[in-house]
């Protein structure tokens, strides 16, 4: 595996499916113990560098990075330039001096964590750049797709919604056709980046006519403020065409699930009743994403302890 | 103090080397075996000469700026740069929107005596894009400006071009466009395509680039103007002014150094060396501007040199300021974009570089043929090194060049303003 985990693309499939096997023995070794904790990363420091406020990414981290005994800071920053607070580089060179091993990092400028990994030892993991990807969101999408559906290879995944500014959807594109799925975007053509055609999937503006074939139906979530930038005329129109709904999900094969990164907007992009339907993994997403970060930092940083 | 130069054994323009004496600020004779007693003597065999370089956008940010470059500076990295002449683009703090601002420019020009130095003025007031600058007032003054630009920000509203347009020719200027629709490009980050969508950048579509050139061509048209398109980036805005051209439209426009060699490939590392505005575009239209370079669609080379401060480039992305050094290396990346690949000749780079970017400014004493009686403005390159460029050696104050690493061909040995060396040696004098 490479040092850091900037992109999905960083991960050739023998690099992703040793994560997903990993997050698998975690869980197992886990399974049913009292103290949810492995001495693995003792020692070893996990700086959560967030200049984006997402409390369920770090808490997600953070508790991935105690449950394997390593340190963990929190460190909230304002980004750079913007706030005319402390540099980018200025906030590196100083973690570089407290030791950090591994340096998790939120920032809404896209390849902020690629400027980071230049100035740093330690490894950097992408937890979310701007409109660019989320790489262990994409991890913990996948494993929730094979203890759902024991495979990736072969599988269908639709991922419909504002892909234009979605990390999620670029990182889940990259790493699921790394495992084999074959990918649909939905998404009005607004929505749709130029240039989409270089990448590896099919593109659709019709939800209806994708969902009997899909197994994996991955749900966007779409700001408001979208609308006010007219890439769609109004939240009661984009949910119509591109919400799913109950009848929506009728459609869908007996077996597929149904996806969401969150936060949701419950009645925009998905309605409540799919979102609590036993289709939904989006329970479940959260706790696998801990196994999948796990493995990430231990994959990582425990291999060359120092 | 006259001075008196005797240049041996020079290539003018590539051809049948020849000796060249300077005296009194003009070339005072061409031939073979010229003896000259007291003249100082620069052996400058296997060297091409040139008439002095002109560029048509620089950035000094002086006033303003002073920590990213000065006058003093940005004409030291000129001279080095072989360029006897520079239009200072009008973005400075306080905006050169009045006589006061660019003649204080111009002052400072002549202070530094390296390059002379052309204030360019803003064509609306503090480039604010909705009112009339006093054009007329910046004509008039000792700096005599010819050139106006809103450079950075487009003057978008058709209206205030055209009246622009119209207004300049009560003293023969120009409007020299930075061509960016704003409604397209708000918030835009990188050349919009196949690159932006993978590393999640906004895209600046070319459309952007070619509608206002489009538009703006109609404009000079139906008003019967003068009209000068800035670094054209994109296909698509060379075929907009060719067929103008055609239709005899009078439109000039430049492309800039790092258009002709760099892509938007450069942005897939994040590092803002590459931001520039225009955006790196793709191979495609790097090959269409050579061309259209090589054929005349294009007139000049303009370096767009932009200097920042570090901080404005060691940072995110989108946090970055646009814009990249380039009078240093101009000449170089010329060289191996039309030189090497056999699109111009020599000559033909004297007359993007030097002859129809003086033409354009209306700078009198520059561009003029090596011949007897012209002045004494030219740059002796030697073409056959090849150097790698250092960010810790150059003249400017910044130390954003996109070309750090990179190997370059031919060097400016010496240049010359109005018979004296500005340059000898590489170095600068002073
Ligand atoms: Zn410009």
């Amino acid at each position: 595996m490479k040092r850091h985990l900037l992109s999905a693309a960083d991960l050739d499939l023998g690099d992703a499916t040793l994560i997903l096997d990993t997050a698998a023995q975690i869980d197992a070794a886990l399974a049913g113990r009292e103290v949810k904790k492995l001495p693995t990363l003792r020692g070893r420091t996990v700086v959560n560098l967030f200049f984006e406020d997402s409390t369920r990414t770090r808490i997600s981290f953070e508790l991935a990075a105690k449950r394997l005994s390593a340190d963990v800071i929190n460190f909230a920053a304002k980004g750079s330039s913007v706030s005319k607070g402390e540099s980018l580089k200025d906030t590196a060179l100083t973690l570089e001096a407290m030791g950090a091993d591994a340096i998790v990092c939120r920032h809404s400028a896209s390849g902020a964590p690629h400027r980071l990994a230049e100035w740093v030892q330690g490894s950097v993991i992408n937890a979310g750049d701007g409109t660019h990807e989320h790489p262990t969101q994409a991890l913990l999408d996948a494993y929730t797709i094979r203890r759902r559906l024991g495979r990736l290879d072969g599988v269908r995944v639709t991922i419909v919604g504002d892909v234009l500014h979605s990390r999620v959807a670029r990182s889940n594109v990259l790493l699921l056709d790394t495992l084999g799925a074959q990918i649909t975007l939905v998404a009005p053509p607004t929505l749709l980046p130029v240039g989409i055609g270089s990448w590896p999937v099919e593109v659709s503006y019709d939800l209806d006519a994708v969902l009997a074939k899909a197994d994996v139906v991955m749900m966007l979530r779409v700001q408001q403020e979208r609308m006010n930038a007219s890439y769609f005329p109004s939240a009661r129109e984009y949910s119509r065409r591109y919400g799913l709904d109950a009848r929506r999900m009728a459609v869908l094969p007996e077996d597929a699930i149904v996806m969401h990164p969150g936060p949701m907007n419950r009645g925009m992009e998905i309605a409540a009743e799919v979102a609590d339907s036993v289709r939904s993994t989006i329970v479940e997403q959260v706790s696998n994403g801990l196994s999948v970060r796990m493995a990430v930092l231990y994959l990582l940083l425990g291999g060359d302890s120092k | 103090m006259t001075s008196l130069w005797l240049i041996r054994g020079v290539r003018p323009y590539g051809e049948d080397p020849v000796d060249l004496l300077l005296r009194d600020g003009a070339i005072a004779e061409v031939g073979v075996g010229l003896v000259a007693k007291d003249a100082e003597v620069l052996d400058a065999g296997g060297l091409i000469a040139l008439p002095g370089l002109v560029d048509l956008h620089t950035h000094l940010r002086e006033p303003g700026r002073e920590d990213a470059e000065t006058v003093q500076t940005g004409s030291r990295a000129a001279a080095l740069g072989g360029f006897t002449a520079v239009h200072a683009m009008a973005n400075t703090d306080p905006v050169a929107d009045t006589a006061g601002v660019v003649e204080q420019v111009w002052r400072l020009g002549r202070e530094a005596g390296l390059v002379d130095v052309a204030p360019v003025g803003a064509v609306t007031v503090g480039l604010a894009g909705t009112q009339l600058a006093e054009l007329g007032a910046m004509a008039d003054s000792p700096a005599r400006v010819r050139v106006f630009s809103d450079d950075g920000f487009c003057v978008a509203d058709p209206a205030l071009m055209r009246r622009a347009l119209e207004y300049v020719k009560a003293f023969d200027g120009v409007i020299a466009q930075h061509a960016e629709e704003p409604r397209l490009t708000q918030g835009a980050q990188m050349h919009e395509g196949v690159l932006s969508a993978r590393l999640g950048l906004a895209g600046w579509p070319s459309v952007a680039e070619e509608a206002i050139i489009a538009r703006d061509v109609l404009l000079a048209a139906h008003v019967g103007s003068r009209l000068h398109v800035c670094h054209v980036s994109t296909r698509g805005s060379v075929d907009i002014v060719a067929r103008a051209k055609a239709d005899g439209v009078a439109v000039t426009c430049e492309v800039t150094p790092h258009h002709l060699l760099l892509t938007d490939e450069y942005v897939t590392g994040y590092d803002p060396l590459f931001k520039v505005n225009p955006p790196l575009r793709t191979a495609d239209d790097v090959d269409a501007l050579r061309a259209g370079l090589a054929d005349g669609t294009i007139d000049a080379i303009a370096t767009d040199h932009a200097p920042h401060a570090m901080e404005d480039k060691e940072c995110e992305w989108a946090m970055a300021r646009p814009g990249m050094l380039g009078l240093e290396q101009a000449l170089s990346v010329a060289v191996e974009a039309m030189i090497e690949t056999g699109l111009l000749d020599w000559r033909g780079l004297a007359d993007r570089m030097s002859v129809r970017p003086a033409r354009i400014g209306q700078l009198d004493g520059h561009g003029q043929p090596l011949e007897v009686g012209r002045p004494a403005n030219l740059v002796l390159v030697d073409p056959d090194v090849r150097r790698v460029v250092s960010s810790a050696d150059l003249a400017s104050r910044a130390r954003n060049t996109p070309y750090a690493q990179r190997e370059l061909p031919a060097r400016v040995v010496a240049t010359f303003l109005r018979g004296r060396p500005t340059v000898l040696d590489g170095k600068a004098q002073r």
